[in-house]
């Protein structure tokens, strides 16, 4: 996904002293509130930082405590466990799926069926996220829309079901980015290919198997690698509708850090659960990226 | 932010319906059935949005459907709570970090497409690698750094978290758009004695507007809708912006307010909506990249 350098054999190859003042401010931005963080992060992960107490100014580097803690500490493999599955079920799995579906639906249904459907599931994805949070916290609890549809308007279902009530939100407000990179993708499936299979005889579900979904593997992979980068840090959506529980039934990591940080005072701990994010979403990454090495392979050979 | 938004443009749908339209052996019934299952996805994606807009305008609202009313009750009751202070915060957070990524992006996008800069290709993988990285990871390091900086419950530097937080990507952004604007109006204006920045200002902007708009316009919208950042480094009572209050109100009553938080939501929401519309046009092209990649 690198952009072209658009650098030319005529460029004189010299740092000019202006080039330097226009790149400063982004620099020093970016070392000041990103890199040095980031960096500070990986140090306070080893640390006893608390919040408040004697440990807030005479913090000291503790080695592998945090990673001793975390190991036996029962609430942050549950978290790791809620974070897989609200990443895979609602993220990769319902978000694709459901954006396939509406992808492949509106290519044959009718212009005003197709307008008007996606206008609104687009209409879920930009409102802020703050908003979808409380408009599901209310379409969950008893008296909500949803209580009254399954038939228990007496339930709240964010007691009953919260891990299922925050998947089925996050893929309500998230399907829209599936849907518009897939309908993108499947524009770009020639035509040729398809009728010929057609013209073979071959039935709309094999040619959807065989042809169609082979030549979007890239699309998907690549749809399926930002949905999961997207979902495995989202903390507003579950935070507002459960704040991480009953108990902890929705703690995934981000809310997980959070609380332990921020609400028990454990910030050398909590930056540990932070550093475990991205380490599994880099995990996550590293699969999809070799999964993409074939066609990334064959793309530069076409150049 | 570190995903490209957009909607498809009124030509490429309409091409997408005389090519993807009644194939030849797609049966009337058939494609009854596949309007009506799009239509019923439709439904479930609308009753939430329904409730909220019904709620809004019902003085009585419940977690519930009602039957619809038009008071303008809870807007007056989101009022009393706050709403217009809290946006007037927001609208601080997003506008000054909007400027700030913006001027510091194209400077620097602009370098990295145009000029020699020593190790550019590791220089933008770096940039690339950034967009990826969580806000969680920031959190704890910035909080501390504030507490020694006593920058804490400042919304300037609360902003400033924000606008780095979009820089990696607004560059990222802008450097690929300034790639595709053609050089010879520089080299032209070069000759005739423009001054560098000069140059940036009257041929190349002009000239990659959409691109400068699209990605202020992301960057508004993610600042105007950051919870976690401003509820970590701004919590005095007065300069939260309304994505907090909206949590802070949901939160303070037990018996939830739906009336008003429904209408305090809608007024939050409403920036956003017409940000999107203004720019959905130009977006179209993230979504034939992220879509484009071929086999």
């Amino acid at each position: 996904m690198t952009a072209r350098t658009a650098s030319r054999p005529a460029d004189r190859a010299r740092l000019k002293p202006t080039t330097v003042v226009w790149l400063l401010p982004a620099a020093v931005l970016l070392a000041v509130l990103f890199l040095v963080p980031v960096g500070y992060a990986i140090y306070l992960g080893f640390t006893n930082l608390e919040l408040l107490g004697p440990f807030a100014q005479n913090f000291s580097f503790t080695g592998l405590a945090n990673l001793d803690r975390m190991v036996h500490d029962p609430v942050f493999w549950l978290s790791v466990r809620l974070t897989l599955i609200f990443v895979i079920g609602s993220g990769i799995v319902a978000q694709t799926v459901l954006g396939l579906a509406l992808a492949l639906l509106g290519q044959r249904a009718n212009v005003t069926v197709r307008t008007s459907v996606g206008a609104i599931v687009i209409l879920a994805w930009v409102l802020p996220e703050i908003a979808v949070a409380f408009i599901w916290y209310t379409f969950a609890q008893a008296g909500g829309t949803l209580s009254y549809l399954i038939g228990h308007p007496t339930t709240n279902l964010l007691t009953s079901a919260p891990l299922l009530i925050v998947c089925v939100a996050n893929a309500w407000r998230g399907t829209a980015f599936s849907m518009l990179v897939l309908s993108a993708g499947l524009r770009n499936v020639p035509a040729e290919v398809d009728e010929a299979a057609q013209l073979e005889g071959a039935s709309y579900w094999r040619r959807l198997l065989r042809v169609t979904l082979p030549i979007m593997r890239p699309t998907i992979m690549t749809n399926m690698l930002l949905i999961t980068l997207g979902t495995i840090s989202d903390f507003t959506l579950i935070f507002v509708m459960t704040q991480g529980g009953p108990g902890n039934a929705t703690a995934i990591l981000p809310v997980y850090m959070y609380i332990e940080a921020f609400q028990f005072n454990a910030l050398g701990y909590g930056t540990a659960i932070a550093l475990t994010i991205v380490l599994i979403g880099a995990l996550l990454s590293i699969v999809y990226i070799r999964q993409l090495r074939p066609e990334l392979a064959k793309a530069k050979e076409a150049e | 932010m570190s995903v490209l938004t957009g909607v498809r443009r009124r030509e490429s749908a309409e091409n997408a319906a005389t090519r993807g339209e009644a194939p030849p052996g797609q049966s009337r019934r058939s494609r009854w059935v596949i309007n009506l299952i799009m239509g019923l996805i439709g439904i479930w994606f609308l009753l939430p949005l329904a409730w909220l807009l019904d709620a809004a305008f019902n003085p009585n609202a419940g977690p519930g459907l009602a039957s619809p009313q038009l008071s303008v009750t809870n807007f007056i009751g989101a009022f009393h709570t706050g709403a217009g202070r809290d946006i007037a915060n927001s609208l601080y957070l997003a506008i000054v970090s909007t400027l700030v990524t913006t001027a510091v992006s194209l400077l620097a996008g602009y370098s990295l497409s145009r000029r020699h800069v020593p190790f550019k290709g590791a220089v933008l993988v770096a940039v690339l690698f950034l967009t990826g990285l969580p806000v969680t990871m920031l959190l704890v390091p910035i909080y501390e750094m504030y507490v020694a900086f006593n920058w804490l419950n400042s919304p300037f530097w609360t902003s400033l978290v924000l606008a780095s937080t979009s820089v990696p990507f607004a560059i990222w952004l802008l450097k690929n758009f300034i790639d595709q604007v053609p050089r010879e109006f520089e080299e032209a204006a070069a000759i005739e004695g423009s001054g560098e920045l000069r140059t940036l200002w009257r041929v190349v902007i002009p000239l990659a507007l959409p691109g400068v708009l699209v990605s202020a316009i992301l960057t508004f919208i993610n600042a105007w809708g950051a919870f976690l950042i401003p509820l970590v480094l701004d919590s005095n009572p007065g300069q939260t912006p309304a994505a907090v209050g909206i949590y802070q109100f949901l939160d303070a009553n037990a018996q939830v307010q739906y009336g008003p938080l429904a209408a305090y939501s809608i007024l939050f929401s409403i920036p956003v909506l017409v940000l999107y519309l203004i720019s959905s046009r130009w977006l179209q092209g993230g979504f034939a990249f992220a879509g484009g990649i071929k086999g």
